[in-house]
């Protein structure tokens, strides 16, 4: 299989405006007759489906939440990145791009990257005339923060909910546009599985989570904005419900998967507590701009109150091994340097898994106020997780998986390689390599739905206008309904005594211990096996209780629990076969005399994209070159 | 520790529903839900079937949870969802009362599900800036004074749990409806809809069979984002103003 990213021609600064010129167009008059599904209702899809309602197509969007405001951008806290250089801080759009392609260690797509770089300014604009309330200065104009792995300032935030205030944003354009009967909204669907008809994406298949009825709903076009996959591991920042089972059933139709095993683990969350855990919660990295991390140089004081152990004997060791960056190093960098503590026996806590998190100094130089103003949000609800109050005492922080840079290959224009089926936002690979910056997830989410897609589908549909909707009564539609039907079928016979979560935890475990924040090629190897044998103990010893006629949610999560069941193994293959280290991959075989990570840029400039070819057998690996013309390939230096 | 729970099972909308009984091994530390996540496993255990409830993001942003405990949406803590309650804000030995959000406007699902898809349509029916992807001026261009902006936000913060609502003796929804109101009516770019705004999500919240305020306050007292009923008061002069401007 060759794979044609569909870059466009010419310099890099001109790509994105030349293709804007040159693109197909859709009349208004054609635009009415063509239907778009978009499933997922977070920044990627809510902007998205607002955006092409508002050109004039009939859009269909789905989510498996009671509302298309609850989708989990809603969490994301820092900030969103933008090259408006209101600072005057020497920040520009080649920069924003620079940072960006340096921060994914040089594995993401130079044009892509660039073009992300180029349209956050107008993200910036959109937002503030939906009414989304940024925070400001006292001459009324924006404020900006620092965020990781860079050294100027250009995060917008609304406190710590910035997510949230952009979701907000998006759903109330989405709303706009339900309002009007241009996007039709289907809360509590889940889509399980894409129909396929000539080699096209054209229609969803769908579960009413209420009533268990299974949909068949066409489309011209399928965009899937379903985000990450960060659940593979059970405990993670994401919400309960976030799940790979859009993405995977697009996999098992034929849409490549790309660098699946490129996953974040952020540094600063709250460590876990029990063994009752159900989910991790972050601690925004924007901390990192007044919190200072360290511990104890003494094993022995680990245990101490973190107040009275003296400054001397104190090892801030961000500042101390990165002081080019110090505490604003990026996630991965962070990450792992906290991982290395705490296997020296110098992690804090009950656990010793954790590291400190410390605002004292912060708090001495600008005031309690000010800190309240910026953090209060994440100070409060660290206190109520931990019971401890972190103005008078540190955090105690330690990394969790966050987010994938992995996800469904895409070209320039956001198509995955099955015509007609779109991956936006999380769910692609597109543009953050094999780390992502902090801030920069809100700013490729909206991005792509409401600057990218809007334009690049076009091209597509423009081809699409002498196309009737096909009913759905097509055979492609019998086929696919069938086979869904059958799997619910499947999941309910076996009637065996484990929980589905027994099995999500097992998984994840296996996840994070083999294929988390570090990875050995023995490890890597043991956990094929134990995650292909995990799988078969699920399909024949799974409990789901009820029917599939009524509201289940344990169906529901043992269907994403099936799915991610096979994703785990092609994590661990791409793991597996990328035999250097970059980024959040970081392979312990592969690394310089310093401990850092040794990327082996003459054998792996490359994205791997994979292509299924049956549950449990070894997925077939498509390259596509990774081409630098305008940055040199450098070693990530942060020191 | 051991809580007894006394939980509402119904099996759907049309069912009757009852309280059952359990106990609950749990700890401290444990959120409210990870003491229902235990509660489930039990139940899935023995092959009896788990307690649905709506949660999903257990960070309290996303506004999925919504139980009624011990007489009180979210429970006990102030300011606080019902996932970001932990174990801790009880007494081993406690008996604690968990119920759905009781509304005629938000009608039960299943267990401790109900179906808030009016809040939505309230949204749909005006809360938002019309301002199509593209039409937008740079975003510097327009300063909106500190104190407007942190207003506005405090008032956007909110989630849209219902808890007001279930708070509420008259199931009225005004401060979810007033803080969107105000959020954006304080905000230049959202003044030139403000009245129509106000009008037409009063006239969808009546039509969803929302109770009228009578400001007993409950519902400032059980939001979870402590959400201001200053709010309501704002929406009442824009409503008095869009009746007497005809745009009712």
């Amino acid at each position: 299989m060759q794979l044609d990213s569909k870059i466009p021609k010419g310099d890099l600064a001109d790509k994105w405006t030349n293709y804007k010129s040159k693109v197909k167009l859709v009349s208004p008059a054609n635009k009415r007759r063509i239907e778009v599904i978009v499933i997922g209702s977070g920044l990627a899809g809510a902007s998205a489906a607002a955006s092409m309602a508002e050109m004039g197509y009939k859009v269909k969007c789905f989510c498996f939440q009671d509302s298309p405001r609850r989708a989990h951008s809603i969490a994301a806290q820092g900030g969103i990145n933008a090259a408006k250089n209101y600072q005057n801080d020497g920040d520009s759009v080649f920069r924003l791009f620079y940072d960006t392609i340096k921060g994914g260690d040089f594995r993401s797509r130079e044009a892509n990257v660039h073009r992300l770089a180029e349209v956050s300014a107008s993200i910036i604009d959109q937002c503030v005339a939906q009414g989304v309330p940024f925070a400001r200065e006292y001459g009324g104009l924006l404020a900006n923060r620092s965020f990781g792995g860079v050294q100027v300032s250009r995060t917008f935030y609304a406190s710590g909910q910035t997510g949230q205030q952009l979701l907000l944003g998006a759903y109330s354009a989405l709303s706009r546009q339900i309002g009007k009967g241009q996007v039709e909204m289907f809360n509590r669907h889940e889509m399980l599985d894409v129909v396929m008809i000539d080699g096209k994406a054209r229609g969803i298949i769908s579960r009413e989570l209420i009533t268990g009825k299974i949909d068949r709903h066409f489309g011209h076009a399928v965009v899937l904005a379903s985000g990450g996959y960060g659940n593979v591991f059970f405990l993670s920042t994401n919400a309960m419900g976030s799940n790979v089972t859009a993405a995977w059933k697009a996999h098992k139709r034929g849409a490549l998967m790309a660098n699946p095993c490129f996953t974040q683990i952020h540094p600063t969350c709250i460590p876990v507590a029990g063994e009752h855990q159900s989910k991790l919660t972050l601690m925004s990295e924007s901390l990192r701009n007044d919190g200072r991390v360290w511990v104890p140089k003494k094993k022995e004081d680990c245990n101490k109150d973190p107040r009275q152990i003296k400054e001397e004997d104190r090892d801030y060791y961000l500042e101390r091994i990165y002081p080019a960056f110090g505490n604003l190093v990026p996630r991965d960098v962070a990450s792992r340097a906290a991982k290395y503590m705490v296997d020296e026996g110098r992690g804090v806590g009950k656990t010793g898994v954790a590291v400190y998190l410390d605002f004292s100094d912060a708090i001495k130089r600008l005031g309690k106020h000010v800190i309240e103003e910026r953090y209060s949000n994440l100070f409060e609800m660290y206190q109520r997780i931990t019971d401890e109050n972190p103005y008078e005492q540190p955090m105690r922080i330690y990394p969790a998986v966050h987010y994938t840079m992995g996800g469904l290959w895409v070209d320039y224009e956001l198509s995955t390689n099955i015509p007609g089926l779109y991956a936006i936002g999380e769910a692609n690979f597109s543009d953050h390599g094999a780390n992502r910056l902090g801030a920069s997830a809100l700013m490729q989410g909206l991005a792509d739905g409401y600057f990218v897609l809007p334009y690049t589908i076009g091209n597509y549909l423009a081809n699409e206008i002498r196309v009737d909707a096909i009913p759905t009564t097509h055979v492609a539609f019998d086929e696919a309904e069938k086979k869904v039907k059958d799997r619910i079928a499947k999941l309910l016979s076996i009637q065996g005594n484990q929980t589905v979560d027994h099995f999500h935890k097992k998984l994840g475990k296996i996840m994070w211990d083999k294929c988390g924040m570090s990875r050995h090629g023995d490890g890597l190897r043991q956990a094929q096996k134990e995650i292909a044998q995990l799988r078969e103990e699920f399909w024949s010893d799974v409990y789901i209780p009820g029917t599939d006629a009524e509201f289940n949610p344990e169906l529901e999560k043992a269907g994403r629990v099936a799915d991610f069941l096979e994703l785990g193994e092609l994590m661990v293959l791409d793991a597996l076969t990328r035999e250097e280290s970059c980024g959040g991959h970081f392979r312990e075989e592969f690394r310089t005399a310093e401990g850092e990570a040794d990327r082996r840029d003459d054998l792996f400039t490359f994205v791997s994209a994979w292509n299924h070819t049956g549950v449990g057998q070894e997925a077939e690996l498509v390259k596509e070159e990774l081409e630098f013309n305008n940055v040199e390939l450098k070693v990530r230096s942060y020191k | 520790m051991k809580v007894k729970v006394k939980v509402w099972r119904q099996k759907n909308a049309k069912d009757k529903g009852g309280f059952k009984e359990y106990e609950v091994l749990t700890d401290p530390d444990s959120s409210f839900l990870e003491m229902m996540d235990v509660l489930n496993q039990d139940l899935l255990n023995k092959k009896e079937d788990p307690v649905a409830f709506d949660h999903d993001c257990r960070e309290g942003i996303c506004g999925a949870c919504s139980m009624y405990i011990n007489g009180q949406p979210h429970g006990p803590s102030k300011g606080t969802t019902t996932c970001q309650l932990h174990m801790r804000s009880f007494k081993n030995g406690d008996s604690i009362t968990i119920e759905p959000w009781r509304a005629s406007a938000f009608p039960v699902i299943k267990d401790l599900v109900v179906d808030r898809t009016a809040f939505d349509r309230i949204i749909q029916a005006g809360g938002y800036i019309s301002v199509n992807t593209g039409n937008a001026v740079d975003a510097n261009s327009i300063p909106i004074e500190k104190d407007k902006a942190d207003e506005a936000f405090a008032a956007a913060a909110c989630i849209g749990c219902g808890a007001c609502v279930a708070a509420c003796k008259n199931a009225s929804a005004m401060l979810f409806v007033s803080a969107k109101v105000s959020h954006l009516a304080l905000l230049p770019q959202g003044a030139p809809e403000a009245d129509l705004r106000a009008a037409k999500m009063l006239n969808q919240m009546d039509e969803e069979g929302f109770g009228s305020c009578t400001n007993t306050q409950a519902c400032e007292a059980m939001c979870p984002k402590e959400i201001s009923i200053k709010h309501i008061a704002r929406l009442n002069r824009q409503f008095f103003k869009s009746g007497f401007s005809g745009n009712q």
